[in-house]
């Protein structure tokens, strides 16, 4: 089967390693993912901080593109381009006016049939179902699931999980073994927006993050979105120099998790492309 | 980030709300309005739904476009611009490319220099940047968006 | 020959301002039949009611039409007015100048214009008016108040010190609602149970109030004067006249692990149990769902150590139908709880309580004996956070309304934790202090200044665990939204007040109307603060908004006052305003067919079948017959029937039809 991908600049470039590892994902499940045709950047944090119509019509473009190559389900694995691409629909489908407009500047018309998915909600239609029995090794490690701003936020919109505490994450690792720490920064903003440009601030905000999950000693951050891994996993330096103490706690992509427990290669899961190395305690090498 | 930020959203909201027009311009004068994340959390726990996210994004192209930016926003500003300038002439982000003209602009040449070689050794880095087929398709995008009182 | 007298008010400038009264009122003298037309500057004032009695009689006048307010003010006044002047008062009329036209439009031409159409259309209607006699019904003086909270108990007192027969029924096993759950009061810090279970006994001994607990009211019919009101006396298992109250069995019960409700979850009970020591009737009951007998078949052992054979397992529930006056409705209020708010951990963590959980904690009575002790290790807490307005005053995600009681329990919490927890720091996240009442804001200082309370204006945007303690963050915005950071042993949100699950459901039973919020609403917010838009069922305490303990009281002794003025009468009097279906001489008897179609739709069962039979008894013809004591007037027979058999009285097709037409002839010409 096929279904639609929005890979997005990051998960294309430097977090490729999340493309690899749904790319991965899909191949042992027998799914294409087909990407859209001619895919531009959604505009991502930085086209709605100066100019609207630029940050609707960006989006518009790749929606539009989909809706025409005839595709249903369109994953989105950046949790970032996720919300630009749910905010752009949801502004464009309850304004007809500015639909026009943005379809006027894109040159391509715009129905909003497309139903946009992101890595959770892909992994909980499609993988699930039979994740059981497909487990080869399970992936018994305490985690932290970190859903950060952009997968759970404006509600009102993207409606997926609940916003505070969420909990799609946690069940989906405990289907692979893991277990989930209850801890209290599952939400809380990393700052990747102002990683390049604020990097001071940027340390102290993941910092925090941090910090939590190995006060819940877990053993690996859970993560769905490239900008928050990243900032998790290559500002390790810098978080490091605020919190004083070397972490060595990986930051893992929620796909890599699976690929793990499904005996995936470490090196097709991308887990090499780390800068906090992936090397999780033994034990659970052992439970097989 | 309310620790970073000159004025508090709360206090933001009550400027605006008095209508007066030197409260306007502190406003698009601040730098809290470049530091806001548009994380959402304050719209998700606001017992009035006060929808700030969308708030600031006006507020800052409102700044740019009367001229009033924060000279702290510097930086926040070139980033996004070098953001955007990449994306105009290809259709996609060229990460190396995004961080060199960044860096151009804002004469911080050495930060994040540690970052690049890692990120090559890592496979993390490509050096050619990605051009979409229809890169005209941007232009259109851009001149249209941008000539209507918006800015880049 | 009709001789029509039209007085046309100008209340003032409210009419006049913008409706040309002179020139309405000579228009009006042109009209046929109209013999007398005034206009004169307040009409309902004396003065202008003797203007009218004495046309009357001048005039020698049949109908009368005042233009001036809407009926709902001054129908009464004009209407005795022609009574004391000799008229029959249904012949007259008021034609609504005001309402429907100067206060809705500007001073324009068409303004008076509408004016002088309006009189016209009453003046037509009026010609056809008939002399009509008010109906008499009889009073039942018996008063049924449901909820046993301390509004229900007052509102019953009330009514039995004045002579009547008062049910008190209470859905739960012992009267005392909300209030005997409090530690203390504000905001004199007396003991609440102190104060409130000598009421509790007065109601047990009182020979005029008959008390029904574990009993629920499940359905409602009649009218003012004459209820019928159905109750579920629901089993108790135990038969009430042979058991003594001894306990023995609630000491025995084995099932002791079931989570009470009187402590809010705090402390435990027993499967058979009375709620409290000083519980009203103070004899236990059987919580069937959770009682081994009545889950497994066997058991049995309250029933072996009763020492007076009372536990009765088959004993069933009854349903009783009384007679009724008046109605009395005083169910009271709830609270959120904490698993209400997502930004607090979803009530996960057991140290975040809610106010009544804190006032189980610092009552002696309560499951610690009166220590404020945290719920999940027993630890006395070093540092408490109160926060006020949670969900309350909160759109987005909770309720709209100011639950009004919080901003004082809150000060009375952290005073009761400094005075048992001396080193102890209470903290207050608030957004405004409301302490409007006597001796409130002084109550709320003495929180601050006495007791050094740490009031911080702000909101609380989230709770979760660290290390033992619960981390608050919030604001304090009059330091300019600066962050806050308490690590708390313990933190109480002070949760909205909402109305009670099942209040809808008994709006509904006993037909009164309920505000968005479920609330009961009152007949006018102002004028009638007590009295539901159902004439006969008043209202008491915070089933009508959150109200405290004086607030209560005082609209329970305002209920019982309506109540016992009602009782004054021996039969009431009714506006005639009712259908009825035509009769005439044999052999058509009525144009009745009888079809009985308007008998389903009357929504007061006031339809019943009149069979019409030979000397031999043979059935001649059925026909409907509508009893004038439980006919409202509401009109929806007369619009259904299909013979055109009923008519609404004062509202006739005739006169109805006479006041369209009056409007489309004038629009024609």
């Amino acid at each position: 089967m096929k279904i639609g991908f929005y890979p997005g600049c990051s998960v294309d470039g430097g977090s490729r390693e999340y493309k690899e590892s749904c790319r991965a994902l899909a191949k042992a499940y027998g799914i294409e993912l087909e990407s859209v045709p001619d895919w531009n950047c959604c505009g991502a944090s930085a086209a709605h901080n100066l100019n609207r119509e630029l940050a609707l019509a960006l989006p518009a473009r790749i929606l539009s593109l989909a809706e025409k190559a005839g595709m249903t389900h369109l994953l989105v694995p950046c949790a970032a381009c996720y919300n630009r691409l749910m905010l752009t629909q949801h502004e464009l489908m309850k304004d007809e006016t500015l639909r026009k407009n943005i379809s006027e500047v894109t040159g391509l018309e715009f129905k909003g049939t497309c139903s946009i998915l992101n890595v959770v909600q892909w992994i909980q239609k499609w993988i699930l179902p039979e994740l059981p029995e497909k487990i080869k090794k399970p992936f018994d490690y305490k985690v932290a699931c970190y859903y950060g701003c952009l997968l759970v936020r404006p509600h009102k919109v993207l409606k997926f999980d609940r916003p505070e505490d969420p909990q799609s994450l946690d069940e989906v690792m405990k289907l692979i073994g893991a277990t989930p720490v209850d801890w209290a920064f599952k939400t809380e903003c990393c700052g990747a927006g102002l990683s390049v440009s604020k990097t001071d601030v940027v340390a102290d905000l993941s910092g925090k993050i941090v910090r939590d999950a190995v006060y819940r000693q877990a053993d690996a951050l859970i993560v769905a979105c490239p900008m928050c891994h990243s900032n998790l996993d290559m500002r390790r330096r810098e978080i490091n120099g605020y919190l004083k103490q070397n972490v060595s706690l990986p930051v893992i992509y929620v796909t890599q998790a699976i690929g793990l427990a499904l005996g995936i290669d470490r090196k097709e899961l991308g887990l090499h492309r780390h800068f906090v190395p992936v090397n999780l305690p033994e034990k659970a090498e052992a439970t097989k | 980030m309310v620790d970073q930020m000159d004025i508090p959203p709360s206090q933001l909201l009550r400027l605006l709300q008095t209508e007066i027009p030197s409260n306007d311009e502190k406003i698009l004068r601040s730098h809290t309005i470049w530091l806001c994340l548009n994380c959402e959390m304050c719209i998700g726990r606001c017992p009035m739904e006060v929808d700030i996210p969308p708030m600031m994004d006006f507020l800052r192209s409102e700044s740019i476009r009367r001229k009033m930016v924060n000279p702290k926003a510097g930086n926040i500003i070139a980033f996004h611009r070098s953001f955007l300038e990449s994306i105009r002439y290809t259709g996609r982000l060229f990460e190396l490319g995004l961080v060199l003209s960044y860096k151009s602009k804002t004469f911080h040449l050495f930060q994040d220099a540690g970052l690049a070689p890692e990120m090559i050794a890592k496979g993390k880095l490509g050096f050619i940047p990605e051009r979409i087929k229809k890169v005209a398709d941007m232009k259109r995008i851009f001149s249209r968006t941008l000539k209507k009182g918006g800015q880049s | 020959m009709a001789r029509i007298g039209v007085f046309v008010c100008h209340c003032g400038e409210n009419i006049s301002a913008t409706v040309d009264c002179d020139r309405v009122a000579e228009n009006a003298s042109g009209l046929p039949g109209v013999v007398h037309s005034v206009d004169y500057k307040y009409m309902c004032s004396d003065p202008g009611q003797t203007l009218i009695k004495e046309a009357i009689k001048e005039h020698k006048l049949t109908g009368v039409v005042v233009a001036a307010c809407s009926p709902r003010m001054h129908e009464p006044t004009f209407r005795k007015a022609c009574a004391e002047a000799g008229l029959n008062p249904f012949l007259c009329e008021m034609a609504n100048v005001r309402e429907h036209c100067s206060w809705v439009h500007e001073k324009t031409e068409s303004t008076t214009q509408k004016a002088k159409d309006v009189v016209r259309l009453l003046v037509e209607k009026v010609k056809r008016n008939e002399a009509l006699q008010p109906i008499k019904v009889p009073v039942t003086k018996k008063a049924v108040v449901i909820g046993g909270g301390v509004a229900g108990i007052q509102a019953s007192l009330d009514i039995a010190n004045g002579g009547h027969q008062v049910l008190l029924v209470e859905r739960e096993p012992s009267i005392g609602g909300h209030m005997s759950q409090l530690s203390e009061t504000f905001p004199t810090l007396d003991c609440s149970q102190c104060i409130l279970t000598p009421r509790m006994v007065e109601v047990a001994q009182h020979p005029n109030i008959t008390l029904w607990s574990y009993s629920e009211v499940i359905g409602l019919d009649g009218f003012i004067g004459n209820f019928t009101v159905k109750i579920r006396k629901k089993a108790k298992s135990i038969d009430e006249h042979l058991c003594t109250g001894c306990g023995l069995c609630t000491q025995k019960c084995p099932v002791r692990k079931i989570p009470s409700e009187f402590e809010q979850g705090l402390g435990t009970r027993p499967a058979i149990y009375t709620p409290f020591p000083q519980a009203v009737p103070n004899k236990p009951v059987i919580d069937k769902l959770n009682c081994t007998y009545y889950l497994k078949g066997r058991c049995k052992l309250c029933e072996r150590v009763c020492p007076t054979q009372a536990i009765r397992f088959d004993q069933p529930d009854e349903i009783v139908e009384v007679q009724a006056g008046a109605i009395v409705l005083a169910t009271g209020y709830d609270i959120k709880r904490t698993d209400f708010f997502p930004e607090y951990g979803y009530g996960k963590y057991k140290d975040v309580i809610d106010g009544l959980q804190f006032e189980r904690l610092a009552s002696a009575s309560g499951p610690t004996g009166g220590m404020i002790r945290r719920p999940s290790d027993g630890q006395i807490p070093k540092n408490i956070v109160f926060v006020a307005c949670a969900g309350s005053r909160d759109p987005a995600k909770g309720i709209e309304y100011c639950s009004k009681i919080c901003c004082m329990y809150t000060a009375k919490h952290a005073m009761l934790y400094k005075h048992k927890v001396h080193d102890g720091t209470p903290y207050v996240f608030y957004m405004d202090i409301r302490a409007a009442g006597k001796d409130y804001d002084e109550f709320t200082r003495r929180a601050i200044e006495v007791d050094r309370t740490k009031y911080i204006r702000g909101r609380v945007s989230r709770i979760y665990e660290k290390e033992g303690k619960l981390v608050v963050v919030g604001a304090d915005t009059l330091l300019g939204g600066q962050k806050v950071e308490i690590e708390a042993d313990m933190v109480v949100l002070a949760t909205a007040s909402v109305a009670n699950p099942g209040s809808e459901e008994l709006a509904q039973i006993v037909h009164v109307s309920y505000d968005r919020y479920k609330f009961f609403a009152e007949a006018h917010p102002k004028l009638k603060p007590v009295e539901t838009n159902t004439a006969g069922i008043f209202l008491a305490g915070a089933c009508q908004a959150p109200k405290d303990i004086p607030e209560s009281v005082s609209a329970a002794s305002g209920a019982a006052a309506k109540v016992l003025g009602l009782f004054a009468n021996d039969e009431l009097t009714r506006e005639p305003l009712v259908a009825v279906v035509n009769r005439m001489a044999p052999p058509l008897f009525s144009t009745c067919i009888g079809c009985f179609l308007c008998q389903p739709v009357c929504p007061y069962n006031a339809i019943e079948r009149e069979e019409f039979k030979t000397r031999d008894g043979k059935l001649l013809k059925a026909v409907a017959r509508i009893n004038p004591g439980l006919c409202q007037g509401c009109g929806t027979c007369v619009a259904l029937c299909r013979s055109k058999s009923i008519d609404l009285y004062g509202y006739s097709n005739k006169q109805i039809y006479t006041e369209v037409s009056a409007l489309l002839d004038e629009a024609l010409v």
